[in-house]
């Protein structure tokens, strides 16, 4: 075993260990927030990565969150058949959407402007079905006495901590598996030009939809697990436009072409708005925004890799020499 | 019964003509950013926001007359645009497309954090209560009648520029060939930033307009401007006329959906008809196919 892997396998030990010594409520709180919000921006960047810029993530999560949500408040359906279904609904949208853009070759803007329009459906759907959604003063499933398994609802913050990690970890190794697979590189010949790619024998197309539909589920799956662990959904915090450019804006700040880079643009987004909330209060509304606002400008003027990615490569260059 | 169905469904379609003839004008700016310079303002509707916010500051809290506020927000907006170009866009020039879009997605979350912070999240309005027209048992207000013949006058003012002048002659050539402008000499820089500007004064013409008709508020762009994306790319980016056509259409889905149903219903159906547009026809409705 080399010294790189016992370095992870430390880490690991360290995430895992973490609530057994420090339980700070609002801090685990913070992380599991970020661990949540980190395997959705990981998810968007499964497509993103290759050049695929989708706007429409935002309503995949509420597909994910509102159908888990609505199944259990209606029908008495346990979130654990809830979510599966809840994510074959996202990955079905993805692929009514998906198919025919990949078939006709809508890229570039023209695909961002697409998904975005299916992100408007989606939270338009959700607003004018406010008698079983509650339109945009948002959702709250139906709350049982207690920590239920069955109801994946849980009052200790130290077991969300760890449903929550045990899902990044699983965000990460996916993204690590089509890091290492043929799809990506099917996917980078694609990005660079498709008539080539497909002269090439790669079904241009099947590894497009394959990407866009795991992205969809992991997606969908990061907004079944915010509504269940924040018990409230509103179309604003899980679908939508401006969800959609927040996935975006995090993936692209910490880099989206490694595997940590979402999640360091979640530790940062979600610092930093945190950080602004404690120290100014109310006063802090729009704050977050604004600053979010300039650093997306100025990283893709200046820093287009991310901040984790244009550290990699310095470390990299640096070492070779 | 009969009767009473048709004056609805008359003044529906009516409605929606005039609500087309705005969304038209917000389309006509899009299209002539996207034409000559090849980059998507995702941020355009909160440049109308702000020029809502000029106009409210300029006419209710200044009080000046709005022959004067009209034109002092047009220009503020006109120079936002050209601040925009100048600061995001122009570095940009060469990177892929996606990071432009991606860049005034940036611009959009600084531009409405920015309202937020300086004006507050409360709903403002002029305070001006236009009086209404009837027409039998059809009611239309004033500012909806005024909107739409500013809208038309401006697209027509505009349509002079580009093909009776001289820089608006070079601006449709630059949209035909990049570079073989800059080789026949022409000042592409300069010509970037008088679009952006005549762009962003579009966008200001629809603030005026828009703030007659509803409150303006932070998150005010949200509500119009993916429309306004949609109708550009189903007529076709850059193309002014696909442009004209389909916002008009996406006007009629709107008013006719929320006739039978809710408002938001309309909008969905608008999104659905888009999408299933955007497979029959990806180019853009005029789009010959190849």
């Amino acid at each position: 075993m080399n010294p790189r892997h016992l370095v992870y396998w430390a880490v690991a030990a360290a995430l895992i260990g973490l609530p057994a010594v420090y339980s700070q409520p609002y801090h685990l709180h913070v992380m599991v927030l970020i661990l949540i919000w980190s395997f959705a921006y990981t998810s968007w960047s499964v497509m993103g990565r290759f050049g695929l810029v989708s706007l429409g993530h935002g309503g995949f999560m509420g597909v994910g969150a509102y159908v888990t949500a609505l199944l259990w408040n209606h029908l008495g359906l346990s979130p654990w058949i809830g979510i599966p279904i809840a994510l074959v609904c996202a990955g079905a949208l993805a692929l009514v959407v998906a198919y025919p853009c990949f078939r006709f070759r809508i890229t570039g803007h023209y695909f961002a402007l697409v998904t975005l329009a299916l992100s408007g459906i989606v939270l338009q759907i959700i607003t004018a079905t406010r008698d079983y959604t509650g339109g945009s003063l948002g959702y709250t499933p139906e709350r049982t006495k207690g920590s239920v398994f069955t109801a994946l609802q849980f009052v200790e913050k130290e077991t969300w901590y760890l449903i929550a990690l045990a899902v990044w970890a699983a965000g990460i190794a996916i993204w690590y598996w089509i890091d290492r697979s043929m799809i990506r590189y099917a996917m980078e010949a694609i990005s660079e030009d498709e008539d080539a790619a497909a002269a090439a024998g790669i079904n241009v197309t099947a590894e497009k939809l394959k990407v866009t539909v795991l992205s969809a589920v992991m997606t969908a799956l990061a907004g079944a697990l915010y509504c269940q662990y924040q018990m409230f959904i509103s179309p604003d915090t899980v679908s939508g436009i401006a969800v959609s450019l927040q996935m975006v804006f995090a993936a692209v700040v910490g880099g989206i072409y490694v595997a940590l880079g979402p999640t360091v643009g979640a530790v940062i987004t979600i610092l930093l708005a945190e950080m602004l909330r404690i120290g100014f209060g109310t006063k802090a509304v729009g704050w977050d925004n604004l600053v979010y606002g300039v650093l997306l400008v100025v990283f893709i003027i200046f820093l287009p890799k991310g901040i984790l990615g244009s550290l990699l490569a310095r470390m990299k260059s640096s070492s070779k020499r | 019964m009969a009767d009473i169905f048709d004056v609805y469904l008359a003044e529906a379609v009516i409605s929606g003509i005039l609500l087309g003839g705005v969304l038209a004008l917000l389309a006509l700016g899009l299209n002539l950013i996207f034409g000559v310079i090849d980059v998507t303002w995702i941020c355009y509707a909160e440049l109308i926001m702000l020029g809502m916010y000029a106009l409210y500051y300029f006419y209710s809290v200044y009080g000046l007359p709005m022959w004067v506020a009209a034109p002092a927000c047009i220009l503020v907006v006109a120079v936002l645009g050209l601040l925009l170009h100048y600061i995001v866009i122009a570095p940009l020039l060469d990177a892929a497309p996606i990071n432009q879009l991606l860049a005034t997605g940036g611009v959009l979350f600084f531009l409405q954090s920015f309202a937020t912070v300086a004006f507050g999240i409360d709903f403002r309005n002029l305070g001006i209560r236009l009086p209404v027209l009837a027409i039998g048992e059809m009611h239309f207000s004033y500012a909806r009648l005024l909107a739409f013949g500013a809208a038309l006058t401006g697209m027509v003012v505009v349509y002079l520029f580009m093909t009776r002048t001289y820089i608006g002659t070079a601006i449709r050539a630059i949209s035909q060939d990049r570079q073989i402008m800059a080789l026949m000499g022409v000042d592409t820089k300069r010509l970037y930033l008088v679009t952006s500007a005549i762009g962003g004064a579009l966008a200001g013409l629809a603030a005026c307009l828009l703030v007659l008709q509803y409150d303006v508020h932070p998150f005010v762009g949200l509500s119009f401007g993916p429309i306004t994306f949609l109708i550009c790319v189903l007529g076709g980016l850059g193309n002014f006329i696909g442009g004209f056509v389909a916002a008009f259409l996406f006007a009629q889905i709107i008013s006719l959906g929320g006739l039978y149903s809710d408002l938001e219903w309309g909008y969905v159906l608008a999104f659905a008809f888009f999408i299933i547009m955007m497979f029959i026809r990806p180019a853009g409705l005029l789009a010959r196919r190849s």
